[in-house]
């Protein structure tokens, strides 16, 4: 058996997917600090941001509304800033009492309420596309020639490698705890509450013994190729003309979506 | 003991003894020594010490006694040579190919030896080339079946140009069809070979020598035939013939 469920990436040919890597990563970056710097009440700002996404949805030729559709798993987080509601000064428009603590809703507060659910909706958007449209290796190797430390993208890197492997095993253990979940004839099936939740915490303590071991014959595997403390890879990316318009156009934009929501 | 002119051996190994921490003899005197090209069997059952052999052909582990690989004994300032002269194929794949996608794990040993990046992609083309898997550069490894990560496993310690290739249990896990192809590989690596099984119909069919171990002891090196006819032997130590 074998889960395929994390790997987010599209198989396609598109503009956006022969984009270079570097150029993906640093556009999204800068999107996301975009959107963060963009003043509470600029709604034509946020519009013009909207319509940068879409745009740049219909050049990966995933339909314009691929992110869309995938964009309310962040909404969750998201309400964490529901507090700005009552803690932003301004003119209350409406109060109330509750657990023996006024409560005081002001236009401000919804403003940057709803102007932070925007940014948060448009920035999740923007990092799905980024993943759908750029294989994870091309990913890792973006960060590395932005001069991502080399220990960290190795980490993401081996991350992203054995979560699969990771997940295979656990659901096997699973299995074999399913295979052997049998009933008697006329006894009660399952144990107690407590015995169930030992058996669940074996599992989790095997897993961790499993992964601790299997690092250890990974770091074997690494020395035996002369891996000495320092690792090496070799990046395979070339910027190409159309790469350098990409990335002008992109701060072109993002510079007028930054000036629209000033004026 | 096969007769061996010890210049011309790719590898001996001279009273190798070695004992984990929590104090159980692994190796207890192992002495053996490979011609150059020279295909060889390694059988015995679990925990006769075959996979600990293996880890010291390149210092891994290292106990007491001598390794010479290639004319070098092992220590600890050559180790990055002999290292390279010695292509370790664990027995998990998983284990072994740990980069995110095949050319990677490929390139790992030849970038880490220094060599330039036109000699790095020559080498990981003629890696792949050799276990047939060139259409696989790009491919993720966790995408592969069992088959395709054993020969990918095998093409990232050839990328390294070693002198003797050891495998750990090569055959294990593998289908009819992945075990026959990967047989047809090993017999045409004009490489020293050290490959520890299980698998007897393996060694009939692969190996002129064999080497049985048992509890840290090497109990008898000699031609597959001899050993094979010998069923008192193949009894006691757990052995079966094909």
């Amino acid at each position: 058996m074998h889960v395929n469920l994390f790997d987010r990436y599209q198989e396609t040919q598109s503009f956006l997917h022969r984009l270079d890597p570097r150029v993906k990563v640093l556009a999204t970056i800068f999107y996301v600090v975009s959107n963060a710097l963009l003043p509470d009440g600029a709604w034509f700002a946020f519009f013009a941001a909207w319509i940068f996404l879409l745009a740049c949805n219909a050049l990966s030729k995933l339909g314009w509304n691929y992110t869309l559709k995938r964009s309310l798993i962040a909404l969750p987080f998201a309400l964490i800033a529901i507090t700005v509601l009552f803690t932003t000064k301004g003119t209350p428009l409406f109060s109330f009492e509750l657990f023996s603590v006024h409560w005081a809703l002001s236009l401000a507060g919804i403003t940057r309420f709803a102007a932070i659910l925007i940014r948060s909706w448009l920035s999740v958007q923007m990092a799905l596309l980024l993943v759908a449209a750029t294989t994870f290796p091309d990913l890792i190797h973006a960060l590395e020639h932005l001069r991502i430390p080399k220990v960290l993208t190795a980490i993401i890197a081996f991350l992203y490698r054995y979560l699969f492997v990771l997940t295979d095993e656990s659901f096997r253990l699973l299995r074999a705890r399913e295979a052997r979940s049998v009933a008697a004839e006329g006894m009660k099936r399952g144990g107690s509450l407590l015995w169930r939740a030992k058996n669940a915490g074996n599992m989790v303590g095997q897993l961790f013994l499993r992964s601790y071991e299997r690092s250890d014959r990974i770091y074997q595997a690494m020395t035996a190729r002369g891996y000495s403390g320092r690792l090496y890879t070799l990046n395979p990316h070339e910027m190409k003309s159309a790469d350098y318009f990409a990335a002008a156009l992109t701060l072109t934009f993002l510079s007028f979506i930054q000036i629209l929501g000033r004026i | 003991m096969a007769e061996t002119k010890s210049t011309a051996d790719v590898l001996t190994v001279r009273d190798l003894c070695f004992s984990y921490p929590d104090g159980r003899a692994a190796l207890q005197g192992i002495s053996l020594a490979l011609r150059e090209g020279e295909k060889v069997a390694l059988v015995g059952p679990n925990g006769a010490g075959k996979s600990t052999l293996m880890l010291h052909l390149n210092g891994i582990l290292s106990g007491q006694g001598e390794v010479i690989v290639a004319g070098r004994r092992l220590a600890k300032e050559n180790l990055p040579f002999v290292r390279a002269s010695v292509g370790l194929v664990f027995q998990n794949p998983d284990d072994q190919l740990f980069s995110p996608t095949v050319f990677e794990d490929v390139a790992f040993a030849p970038l880490h030896m220094g060599l330039p990046e036109a000699e790095v992609r020559a080498r990981v083309d003629a890696a792949l080339d050799a276990v047939q898997m060139s259409a696989y550069r790009e491919r993720l490894s966790h995408h592969l079946s069992v088959g395709e990560k054993k020969r990918i496993a095998i093409a990232t310690a050839l990328s390294m140009r070693p002198s003797l290739l050891a495998l750990d249990e090569p055959s294990a896990g593998l289908d009819p069809r992945g075990r026959r192809t990967l047989i047809r590989l090993l017999s045409d690596l004009p490489l020293a070979m050290l490959v520890s099984t299980h698998d007897m119909a393996l060694v009939k069919e692969l190996f002129p020598r064999v080497i049985v171990m048992d509890e840290g002891r090497i109990v008898a090196d000699d031609t597959t035939e001899k050993i094979l006819a010998d069923e008192e032997l193949l009894a006691a130590h757990g052995l079966e013939k094909p």
